[in-house]
């Protein structure tokens, strides 16, 4: 049983490795401002396929 | 009747304007204005043309562009400095409000700001709060520089004198983020670590861990009470030294028992103790105030004067255009304003046409035109052109700004009235110290061994964590609830003042009328036909809106055109037709020689009104009045049922009438109040005791929704002005303001029933702990079974009576 001991201490070191990840992640912001990226993460797509876009919305202008 | 010029409907390529006659064409696309067209030049020459991809017609339209010399107090070292969040060598980083933000192109385009200026280095948005943080290096660009750029692409930053005058504040929620982390971390780990103790283990392994696990459990809990908890305590300290009792008090108590007694109990060998009891307790506790502390980022609930004031504003001295603080701003200074600018403070008219927009101190959107030598009030917007005025008043000393000297804005601002939690935890604490005592004194008697025991598993036990939480999960539900449907409270605890209201004051314009239509009446002679066809020949020539208001009135008439036609900008019209000539304009154009109509106070001269002169006899004149609110009627019937009703109006009592036939008789309509009077009244309805709700929207009403026991604002728009208030009301709900109170007391109902349901398991859990027989594993099982309950409890309960309510 004295497995026990180890086992506690590497679930107690993991336990740990999640909390400070969690405060890393309030101290950079991320908690602060939960909508923003969510519309960031799409606009990389977007300028490789803005050739095909631009020409969808020339149709739509000027008849 | 007016013909139809534009066959086939342009759109604005940049803004998604309906373009007029002429559309400016630019690259095969259409623009309404040179605004929107130089926008899209400036984004296609750098290669940003993808805005348009992202959402269509993004833009911002840029009709009314702002004065080149608008942003010079930029370059002044002492405004920079409290704008600036950040300052080294090299770089500096600044964040702007940007109110005009509303999708996502917008911020594609202020992220890729460094595209359009080398000096910057990144720009972040936040999008919920309308701010952009730009980093930039202050070598190559400068504040100005980027506010300038800013405003040329339509995302004109909002800087007022707050920004200025204001401290910087830490935000407070990063704290709680990590009391819950820290709070969630070890109560997970010390549930883990007590299992072995409830399932039982054999008693070879059991001796053998549980004391290490006790002491790993009492480790895991000295952050939690140490860095998690440690508001309650401070709370708790605080409300005691002012002899007050609050809920803090026997939550801080429970807390501290539940510590002492589980380290003594490792300590000295004879159990495991609570620990898992006292995280999960302060794990739930914290959630709960989390879930209360969330409110909507984007209204802004404390706003006075200053965040609508300019930082700045032009000064002329000997001819030399300088610009200058406003707090600086003497009386006898000449200023300048330009379009779209606010006139900081009471100041004659030197010069040029005045066309004072007074929205946002009394609700009224049409323009009041002033001729020279008047006194202009501060609070008003020029439209047109540039205007010359010289100050007599102080920027804190004028009639508007001097609202806020008054004790009411001085003083912090408690809640006036007492939430339930607050009433009832007095007693809840009186009756646990009694009974904790109580126990403790009788098995001294009988059995001193277990005296202690009984004492401390009482305030364990009796902990209200139930009660505690109640109230965060019912009104923070509420509120989400309540912010779906339009109508955003500063903070939970609103809601239960709005239960407890008994009486509501109404502002007239712009509250329960709509300022951005306007009804006519005519007053005077009856016309006859020719009259009729007069006025319309001649009003047709204009573009002005309320000449397209008296030709709308006159639906079957038509005009023909008029000879010596002649049009006096912000005066009148004037012209002949068949020998007869008319003039139709202001009282002082049609009679220039006689003295104005004297005029005492803002707000009489804002009853708008167009006098018709034919053959220099005065005929009538056309009042232009506002509509009333869709559903007022049918409002006010419902309220009058249950509240007493008040009517405050700045106007005068043309429209007493009509007001009467609304309100009913025995409603008290009181006239031509000014700021001061509004608050004053408020505070007599609340010496007869009575709990005052006040609904209004202007600056004017900000001192009488401060004083009064609940303000409601009420807006057009949630993202531009609203006073400080308690609730900011988006103006399309206002028929369903009943609707909301009585959810707010269901709510109240909601709270009182879930203190029963927890105060039934605290009667439980006393049962076991008076008898001195309080065991780790029931405490672990009672604690998170009675909070858990409580949560969905009023939660669902809560929805349901949403639903019931007509709610969404």
């Amino acid at each position: 049983m004295s497995i026990m001991y180890i086992l506690i201490g590497c679930s107690l070191f993991l336990a740990i490795c999640f909390l400070g990840a969690f405060i890393w992640s309030v101290k950079s912001g991320q908690l602060d401002d939960e909508y923003t990226p969510s519309v960031r993460i799409l606009f990389d797509d977007i300028e490789v396929k803005s050739d095909n876009t631009n020409e969808k919305n020339k149709s739509k202008k000027l008849t | 009747m007016r013909e139809n010029i534009t066959q086939t409907k342009f759109t604005c390529f940049h803004c998604g304007d309906e373009c007029t006659s002429h559309p400016i064409l630019l690259n095969d696309y259409t623009f309404c204005c040179v605004g929107c067209k130089n926008v899209y030049e400036i984004l296609s020459q750098n290669n940003l043309c993808d805005y348009y991809n992202l959402e269509s017609n993004p833009g911002i339209n840029l009709k009314n562009p702002a004065s080149k010399t608008k942003f010079n107090y930029l370059d002044d070292e002492q405004v920079q400095k409290k704008l600036i969040d950040f300052d080294d060598e090299h770089i500096q980083k600044i964040s702007f409000f940007i109110p005009t933000m509303h999708c996502s192109s917008c911020i594609w385009l202020l992220e890729n700001l460094y595209k359009l200026d080398v000096g910057v280095n990144n720009s972040r948005v936040n999008f919920l709060k309308k701010t952009v943080s730009i980093s930039y290096k202050k070598e190559i660009t400068s504040i100005r520089k980027i506010v300038e750029l800013l405003t040329a692409i339509g995302y004109e930053p909002a800087i007022n004198l707050n920004d200025i005058e204001k401290q910087v504040q830490k935000s407070e929620n990063r704290k709680l983020s990590y009391q819950i982390g820290v709070a969630g971390f070890c109560f997970g780990n010390i549930m883990l670590l007590s299992f072995p103790e409830y399932f039982g283990l054999d008693e070879f392994t059991q001796a053998k861990f549980s004391k290490l696990f006790g002491y790993l459990n009492m480790v895991l809990s000295i952050p939690v009470i140490l860095f998690s908890a440690q508001d309650y305590f401070k709370l708790a300290i605080k409300g005691l030294r002012k002899k007050h009792i609050s809920i803090d008090t026997p939550l801080a108590l429970g807390i501290l028992v539940l510590f002492v007694r589980s380290a003594y109990e490792v300590i000295s060998q004879t159990g495991i103790g609570f620990f898992d009891t006292h995280a999960g307790l302060v794990f739930f506790l914290l959630i709960g105030k989390w879930f209360q502390q969330k409110t909507f980022d984007t209204l802004s609930f404390e706003r006075d004067y200053k965040s609508y004031f300019p930082v700045s504003v032009a000064v002329i001295n000997n001819g030399i255009e300088t610009t200058v603080p406003v707090t600086n701003l003497k009386v006898g200074n000449r200023i300048i304003i330009r379009n779209g600018e606010l006139i900081p403070a009471d100041a004659i008219l030197l010069n040029g046409e005045a066309k004072i927009d007074f929205s946002f101190v009394t609700g009224e959107s049409i323009p009041i035109t002033k001729v020279l030598g008047e006194i202009i009030y501060a609070g008003g917007r020029q439209t047109e052109q540039t205007i010359e005025l010289e100050v007599f008043k102080n920027v804190s000393q004028s009639y508007l700004t001097q609202l806020w000297n008054s004790e009411h804005f001085a003083k912090q601002n408690e809640s006036k009235i007492k939430t339930f939690q607050q009433t009832v935890s007095k007693y809840f604490t009186v009756a646990l110290l009694v009974i904790a005592i109580g126990s403790a004194a009788w098995w001294l008697m009988f059995n001193p061994s277990l005296a202690l025991n009984a004492f401390t598993a009482v305030l364990i036990i009796a902990c209200p964590c139930a009660l505690a939480l109640s109230s965060p999960f019912a009104l923070g539900t509420a509120m989400r609830i309540l912010g779906r449907n339009k109508f955003y409270i500063k903070s939970p605890e609103v809601v239960e003042q709005i239960a407890k209201i008994n009486t509501i004051v109404f502002d007239k314009t712009g509250t329960i009328t709509q300022p951005s239509s306007s009804q006519i009446v005519y007053v005077g002679e009856n016309l006859s036909e020719e009259e009729k066809h007069l006025i319309v020949s001649l009003t047709r020539n204009s573009v002005h809106p309320l000449s397209k208001k008296i030709i709308s009135y006159f639906p079957n008439v038509k005009g023909e055109s008029v000879s010596q036609f002649k049009e006096y900008t912000g005066k009148g019209l004037e012209g002949k037709l068949n020998g007869k000539t008319i003039q139709i304009g202001s009282y002082h154009f049609l009679f220039p020689f006689v003295e104005p109509m004297k005029v005492n106070t803002l707000n009489e001269e804002l009853a708008t009104r167009v006098y018709i002169k034919i053959d220099n006899n005065l005929i009538g004149y056309f009042q232009f009045q506002h509509a009333y609110r869709k559903g007022l009627s049918e409002l006010i019937q419902s309220l009058k049922k249950h509240y007493s009703l008040y009517l405050l109006s700045g106007d005068n009592d043309a429209e007493k009438d009509k007001i009467m036939h609304i309100f009913g008789k025995e409603t008290q309509l009181c006239f031509n109040q000014s700021p001061i009077k509004k608050l004053e009244f408020i505070e007599r309805l609340q010496d007869q005791h009575k709990k005052v709700m006040m609904i209004g929207d202007g600056l004017n009403d900000a001192g009488a929704l401060k004083a009064s026991d609940l303000g409601i604002s009420v807006t057009e728009n949630t993202s531009h002005f609203s006073p400080a208030s308690d609730v900011i009301m988006d103006a399309s709900v206002f028929e369903n303001t009943l609707q909301f109170i009585n959810f707010s007391k269901d709510t109240t109902k909601v709270i009182r029933m879930s203190f029963l349901i927890s105060l039934s398991y605290n009667i439980v859990g006393l049962s076991f702990a008076v008898q001195g027989n309080l065991s780790p594993l029931i405490a672990a099982i009672l604690m998170p079974l009675s909070s858990v309950s409580v949560i969905v409890f009023t939660t669902v309960a809560t929805i349901l009576f949403a639903k019931k309510g007509g709610l969404k």
